[in-house]
């Protein structure tokens, strides 16, 4: 019995080591961000003092510490999407979001995309489009990238869908895009062709108008 | 979905640009919103403490009150605020919740109160957070657990039995409680005796006495005075055996009753001596005989239908029997440890009195429970050195599941304490709730007395005025119930007086008959008897067994009035005919006596009040019994 004891007292030592690891995870989540202020945000986007403080009283209530990290806004995401996986689209999107590449969003982001997606001119909205298309931001977006976005938006259909979704669906969906916007035929489509594609394109310029009154 | 979510959409929704250039079809139209975007604080007023919040606070959970158009209902004009009488504290952890979207439990709130403001604002409790779930579940089960045992004490044996119980089971509500009736607690006292009487008999007769003349050796007492010894148990078996016999009579379910544990104890008790009384004086068997004695100290078992105490500790071992399993286990398998350690120390030893590892069995139990009778001793250091450990050992083993057993005992021991109580004070509650009803009752009656109906002049004004809206109501829908069943509420004096005054022929089948046996009518209401015949005569009234009763109930108190009810009686005779046969109608029915005894509140019929009634009638002042047939 004395020795089982003792057994039971030697683990006891081993959980000693792990309190530092749980203070380390304390010490990111103390991290806190705050935006500029109302009126250079103002300034910067195209929505307006009250729009700016119901979107900064909601994002505040969601993200107390002022940035959102690419788990939450996966989860976040997914959750309008239950019937599929949201994630990898919301990876893109995230991806699109984070103008500064270090991994969360914090409000003035969050904004920004927000006012040119909700309130800007044509050629911004597109533009921001083309940046979520380009995934390694090289300027070109190929057949793969395109492939890769296709998928994760099929992804986001789930199994039951009606007509049933065949394999190469994505497929076929890329090349008639490509076939749509590639003009010179080289396998990319760069940002110049992809605007003006869209602008000839009468369904999509209408559909660019639909989001407006989101806010 | 979360309702938090519901700030992200318009985000979802904008990022839903990034589909238009793939799409194949055109999108569809976007839904209108009529409703202004702005974003407006809200005043909530919950008894006078104002509280003020966005209104899409409250809107992120639309499936309650207050994010719904239910609030409206609530929402005052003139103040512009949305106005909840209600606790204002509570409303403090309601209003969170909106903020947070966790659900709080606050700790010193009745799990109750709260439970009814989470019902009352439309919120389902499983959101509560997991930081305050286990909490208010415990809390909950707790509560729930004491209702069901308030209800039970409710529903408690002690309320007298219906007149039509059988003497069967009389007689096992006289087991079962003992205090309700003089006989069952001298038996209960008797057996009590008995039972101690045998047991300090299965003592006594072994200790040794003097010898009889002419011998040298001690006997024990009970072979010197095998009469008397068996004499006392004969009757004390005699006893337990005759007061065996009645509870199985009496019991309503003798399965049930053959296989408690009382009553098993109660059989291993007598047995004993009904074999030794078959079996014969006979030398190979007076041994298993001699065994089958020791089984009659069991009777002791019996003093726990006499102790509370007792049966509350069996309940606990009972309760308590996984750690008392665990207990067990533990120290079987120390034991055994122990015991193959120490035999294998002390193998070498020579003249060891660890012969065996069942033989070392004795000495870690010994050892364990810090016993230590020193009759089997290690020799060799290891061996000292391992019995050291053993017993260190063995007092942890044996305290860790100690402390849980006493919890348990102390648990159910205060529940006990708890319907002990209840049952006290259900007594005195449903006492006063009588004297309340007795009491508007009453006020019903004075209101009456006092004209309000007729609703005479400005000097009867002043003294209606002075009851309440409230009252003058209650007392309009009374006088509605009267003229609705044309009959008149009354007090037990007046109806006693007017039973007294007048008699009405009673037989107990039929109805024609009865009325072909008018007696002499009274009084105050010539007409009344003629007016009861008409009716019987038309009312088919077959008089079953149950309405026998009723008619038994109407029977009264032969009440002698004072000369003053009687004068108010002929003061207002008139109201009287009109009203006469009404009123000792519903009289019977209503406001029935309730003899201060032990008969229950005025819902039940009052039967009981029949025997001890009946019985103090004196027949031979009375030609016949009264009665008044309801034909409601």
């Amino acid at each position: 019995m004395g020795l089982v004891m003792g057994a039971f007292s030697m683990q006891g030592k081993q959980v000693d080591y792990h309190p530092d690891k749980v203070d380390d995870d304390l010490e990111l989540s103390i991290v806190c961000h705050r935006p500029e202020g109302l009126e250079p945000l103002e300034a910067q986007t195209n929505f307006n003092k009250k729009e700016l403080q119901v979107l900064y009283r909601g994002f505040k209530n969601e993200c107390p510490s002022g940035v959102v990290n690419e788990e939450t806004f996966k989860q976040i995401y997914s959750q309008f999407f239950p019937h599929g996986d949201a994630s990898t689209y919301a990876h893109y999107l995230f991806n699109a979001f984070d103008t500064s590449d270090n991994g969360s969003i914090k409000f003035e982001d969050f904004v920004m995309a927000l006012s040119i997606l909700l309130r800007g001119t044509t050629t911004e909205k597109l533009q921001w489009t083309f940046n979520l298309y380009d995934i390694n931001r090289d300027g070109y977006i190929t057949k793969e990238e395109m492939t890769d976005i296709v998928k994760a938006i099929y992804d986001m259909m789930g199994r039951f869908t009606y007509p049933a979704l065949k394999t190469d669906a994505p497929k076929q969906h890329v090349d008639a895009f490509f076939q749509k916007m590639d003009r010179n035929r080289d396998g990319v489509v760069t940002l110049d062709e992809f605007i003006l594609a869209c602008q000839e394109d009468e369904n999509i310029m209408r559909s660019l108008q639909l989001f407006e009154n989101v806010i | 979905m979360a309702a938090g979510v519901a700030t992200w959409l318009p985000f979802a929704r904008a990022a839903a640009v990034g589909w238009l250039p793939l799409a194949k079809k055109t999108m569809p139209k976007p839904p209108v919103d009529k409703k202004s975007r702005n974003d407006e604080i809200l005043f909530v007023n919950v008894s006078g403490l104002r509280f003020q919040t966005w209104k899409n606070t409250l809107d992120r959970y639309p499936d309650t009150l207050l994010g719904s158009s239910e609030k409206e209902f609530f929402y005052n004009e003139d103040t512009q605020e949305y106005f909840f009488d209600r606790d204002p504290e509570m409303f403090r952890h309601i209003l969170n919740f909106y903020r947070t979207g966790k659900l709080h439990y606050p700790k010193q709130e009745c799990i109750q109160a709260f439970d009814e403001e989470l019902a009352f604002y439309g919120i389902v409790p499983d959101i509560i957070g997991d930081c305050c779930m286990e909490e208010y579940r415990d809390r909950k089960k707790e509560n729930q657990e004491r209702l069901a045992e308030d209800t039970e004490a409710e529903n408690a044996t002690d309320t007298p039995l219906p007149p039509d119980s059988t003497s069967r089971e009389r007689l096992w509500r006289a087991f079962e409680n003992p205090h309700t009736s003089t006989m069952a607690l001298v038996f209960y006292y008797v057996t009590g005796f008995f039972i101690a009487v045998s047991v300090i008999a299965n003592v006594v007769e072994t200790v040794p006495c003097r010898p009889p003349k002419g011998s040298k050796k001690d006997l024990p007492c009970g072979e010197k005075y095998t009469l008397a010894f068996f004499c006392m148990d004969t009757a004390c078996v005699l006893i337990f055996t005759f007061e065996y016999l009645m509870r199985l009579f009496a019991a309503p379910s003798r399965c049930k009753f053959m296989r408690s544990v009382m009553s098993v104890i109660d059989v291993v008790a007598i047995m004993p001596y009904y074999i030794g009384l078959v079996m014969p004086e006979n030398e190979d068997v007076s041994g298993a005989f001699v065994t089958l004695r020791v089984f009659r100290v069991f009777r002791i078992f019996k003093f726990s239908r006499h102790s509370q105490g007792l049966r509350i500790l069996g309940y606990t071992l009972k309760s308590c029997a996984s750690e008392l399993g665990f207990l067990l286990f533990s120290l079987t398998m120390a034991i055994i440890i122990f015991a193959t350690v120490m035999f294998y120390a002390e193998k070498g030893t020579k003249g060891t009195n660890f012969t065996s590892i069942p033989a070392s069995f004795w000495y870690t139990i010994v050892t364990m429970t810090t016993l230590g009778y020193g009759d089997m001793v290690p020799n060799t250091i290891a061996g000292k050195i391992f019995g050291s450990i053993c017993s260190l050992s063995g007092v942890l083993v044996i305290a860790l599941p100690v402390p849980v057993i006493v919890s348990n005992f102390s648990r159910i021991y205060h529940q006990n304490q708890r319907a002990d109580k209840m049952r006290a004070q259900q007594k005195v509650r449903l006492a006063r709730i009588r004297l309340a009803k007795k009491g508007t009752t009453n006020a019903f009656l004075q209101y009456k007395e006092e004209g309000g109906f007729q609703g005479r002049g400005s000097d009867n004004a002043v003294c209606l005025k002075n009851r309440s809206s409230f009252e003058h109501q209650h007392h309009h829908l009374l006088h509605c119930l009267e003229k609705t069943t044309n009959h008149e509420f009354t007090d037990e004096l007046t109806f006693s007086e007017m039973c007294m005054t007048e008699s009405v022929g009673y037989r107990t089948s039929r109805s024609t008959s009865i009325s072909s046996q008018q007696g002499v009518s009274t009084s105050c209401c010539p007409r009344r008897a003629k007016r009861r015949a008409i009716r019987l005569a038309n009312s088919t009234v077959s008089v079953s067994r149950g309405s026998v009763q009723e008619l038994d109930t109407l029977q009264v108190h032969k009440t002698s009035s004072g000369p003053q009810s009687r004068s108010s009686l002929n003061a207002r005779t008139e109201d009287l005919k009109l009203n006469c046969e009404d009123r000792d109608f519903t009289a019977a029915i209503i406001s029935i006596p309730t003899p201060p005894a032990n008969t229950p509140d005025e819902s039940l019929p009052p039967s009981p009040a029949i025997p001890g009634i009946l019985r103090n009638s004196r027949p031979t002042s009375f030609t016949h019994e009264t009665v008044k047939i309801s034909s409601l």
